[in-house]
């Protein structure tokens, strides 16, 4: 479903480059359900934000369901989040002043489905979350299990195939964070494709697959079961490349 | 979309109730100067209308000596001469003209008895009702002969009546009217304010003895009525030449009732653009107003833009989103502004009940209109920079 060859990505900081992203090459294949760890500043965030288009790399290539993104103007862009990304953000970002059923509804009013069917197709996801009764509810009233809650039905609402959660557990208690991960995995194992960035082991354990970025680098490959050598190798903060296998395999 | 983004924008205003208000302040101010005072204009135009137009449209009225634009009459023209009851007879003779009255005016007191009056004292012909379109309650004028010949009748306004005679019936007594002795032969009907004079208090006496009364050897206005609105250019080009033929030089001034309202109109259309002027400064302001919120509101919801970019929206949707707030702060200030100037205009009678006041339902939404436009124009530069966000950026501004 994705490829990323050679991908780069370096902001420029008062003069100085600072390259969040180098060379990272990858393959996600659609169903996947891929756990990104490394360190602050790794890259982590950058690279969720080029695999949902809000960001465009400085190089490489980027295919997206078989299609060449780098190429794209901002209105296709705008349009491939729309109908095949969902993201999923640690501080929630519900709009404050809408009930938990309008902020659903947004991505409905922009991709312009009338209100009937909006209000109707955003009961359903809330309901899928176990939010119903909240509908009415803005974010103030609604815990921050509840608003992440709020937020994956968002995500979810125009059916895209592609999920971006970056730290989606991290602003979450125990118990509520358990909660959004059980229905990440309902989804995922429902057929969307997903990629979790977290510092949380537990979290990442989780997924099928794991990569650790360090400086923009993938320094790791492995699957959910490996995630102690993971781990480990954050921990010792070193390891540079040589652990990583070849991209594309599990 | 654009309900939908209306809705939206109505909740963003919500939000911030205060702040909305105050900066919707501006435009609501304007726009309630504007509805005041255009409504002032509306009313007075309409009221200044009516008054002359009560006399019916196809009147023209002559007027001694060269029209106000050429200098004092008779200083310049040199021999100027008199207008007299002869000229008014000779226009009656002009085709499609109905009737025509040499009118003239003085100050002079009724008396009867032991009581007296003073009161205007109007001499004109029995032609008089055809002018004004009104006539005698009680009695009638006396009857047509020949202008130039006076008489010994009189028909009196219906406040002068009552003052002199009470509740009795004044027809066929005799009073002093500026000295002369004439008989009453009718009564008028009520009519009040006319042009600025009571014209229930006055005398009204043959045009000849008035001249006599007041030693006049002139007139102060031939007023003509003539059938058909189509004619007024022939008949006023008519009247020039024969009174230029009696005269030998234009020592006069016409007036139709059309130039009369003309002049008028164009007065009025001045005045109403000099209020749309003041009122656009306003309007500036209020822009200015809705500019400043927009621009704040913008900064502060910059992670809302970058979540609404996450979830698809396109720059031009994003654009959309904060025109539409603009122009419904916009909106709320004009309504709240219509609001401000009905009312206003409401107390403002109660205070001066005599101002004429009238809002068409047109300025209404002019006033609407106009202020959508303010706010979409107010709205641009936020909503540009809103739309220019980049999307990472946005987001990550917390
Ligand atoms: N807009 C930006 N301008 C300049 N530098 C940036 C920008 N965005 C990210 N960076 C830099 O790029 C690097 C990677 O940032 P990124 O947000 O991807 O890290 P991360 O792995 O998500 O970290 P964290 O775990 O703290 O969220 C960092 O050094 C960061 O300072
Ligand atoms: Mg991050």
């Amino acid at each position: 479903m994705i490829r990323l060859v050679d991908i780069c990505r370096t902001y420029d900081l008062g003069g100085n480059p600072v390259r969040a992203l180098v060379d990272v090459t990858e393959e996600i294949a659609s169903g996947e359900h891929l756990a990104i760890m490394g360190p602050s500043g790794s890259g982590k965030s950058t690279l969720l934000h080029v695999l949902g288009c809000l960001d465009r790399p400085d190089a490489g290539r980027y295919e997206l369901d078989g299609r060449d993104v780098s190429a794209l103007d901002d209105d296709a862009l705008s349009l491939l989040r729309r109908h095949t990304i969902g993201f999923v953000f640690q501080s929630f970002h519900l709009v404050p002043r809408l009930t938990a059923r309008e902020n659903v509804e947004l991505p409905m009013v922009f991709a312009g489905v009338p209100a009937a069917e909006r209000r109707e197709r955003a009961m359903a996801k809330l309901r899928a979350v176990g939010l119903e009764p909240r509908a009415s509810h803005r974010p103030d009233q609604l815990s921050g299990g509840e608003r992440q809650r709020v937020a994956l039905a968002r995500a979810t609402v125009l059916e895209p195939k592609l999920l971006l959660a970056d730290e989606p557990t991290g602003n979450l208690d125990g118990a509520s964070g358990r909660h959004v991960l059980e229905i990440l995995s309902r989804m995922n194992a429902d057929g969307l494709t997903l990629v979790v960035v977290t510092h949380d082991p537990a979290v990442a354990r989780r997924a099928r697959r794991l990569i650790v970025l360090r400086d923009g680098h993938v320094v790791f490959r492995g699957s959910g079961e490996q995630i102690h050598e993971a781990v480990e190798l954050l921990s010792t903060g070193d390891g540079e490349g040589d652990a990583a296998p070849a991209p594309g395999r599990p | 979309m654009a309900g939908e983004l209306l809705r939206l924008a109505l909740g963003a205003v919500r939000a911030h109730r205060l702040r909305s208000f105050l900066s919707a302040l501006g435009i609501a101010i304007g726009v309630a100067a504007v509805i005041l005072l255009t409504s002032i204009g509306e009313g007075t135009r309409l009221y200044v209308v009516s008054q002359f137009t009560q006399f019916g449209t196809n009147i023209i009225a002559i007027n001694p000596g060269r029209s106000k634009t050429m200098g004092i009459p008779g200083v310049l023209g040199g021999s100027t001469r008199k207008l007299t009851i002869d000229d008014a007879e000779a226009l009656t003779r002009i085709r499609g003209v109905e009737v025509v009255v040499p009118v003239t005016m003085g100050l002079g007191a009724v008396e009867l008895g032991g009581r007296s009056r003073s009161v205007t004292i109007l001499g004109a012909t029995p032609d008089l009702p055809v002018l004004w379109r009104f006539g005698a309650r009680q009695g009638s004028f006396w009857p047509r002969g020949d202008p130039r010949q006076g008489g010994a009748s009189a028909v009196l306004g219906p406040k002068l009546a009552r003052e002199l005679f009470g509740e009795r019936s004044p027809l066929g007594a005799v009073v002093r009217i500026a000295g002369g002795r004439f008989r009453v032969v009718g009564v008028m009907q009520p009519k009040g304010q006319m042009m600025g004079f009571d014209v229930d208090d006055i005398a009204i006496v043959p045009v000849a003895s008035a001249l006599r009364l007041f030693n006049q050897d002139e007139l102060m206005e031939i007023d003509l009525v003539y059938a058909n609105a189509r004619d007024t250019a022939r008949v006023e080009a008519e009247v020039k030449r024969v009174l230029i033929e009696r005269h030998g030089d234009e020592d006069f001034t016409v007036t139709t009732q059309e130039a009369m309202l003309d002049v008028f109109g164009n007065v009025m259309d001045v005045l109403t653009t000099a209020v749309g002027a003041i009122a656009s400064i306003s309007l500036l302001v209020g822009a200015t107003g809705i500019l400043t919120m927009m621009w704040i509101a913008v900064g502060e919801r910059t992670s809302e833009i970058g979540l609404l970019r996450a979830v698809g929206a396109t720059a031009a949707q994003v654009q959309a989103v904060f025109l539409a707030e603009a122009a419904a702060l916009a909106t709320l200030g004009g309504v709240l502004g219509i609001a401000i100037g009905l009312g206003g205009g409401l107390l403002l009678r109660l205070v001066v009940p005599g101002l004429p006041l009238e809002t068409p339902l047109r300025f209404v939404l002019a006033g609407l209109a106009v202020s959508a436009a303010t706010g979409l124009v107010a709205g641009v530069g936020p909503a540009r920079r809103a739309a220019a966000l980049d999307p990472i950026d946005a987001l990550r501004a917390e």
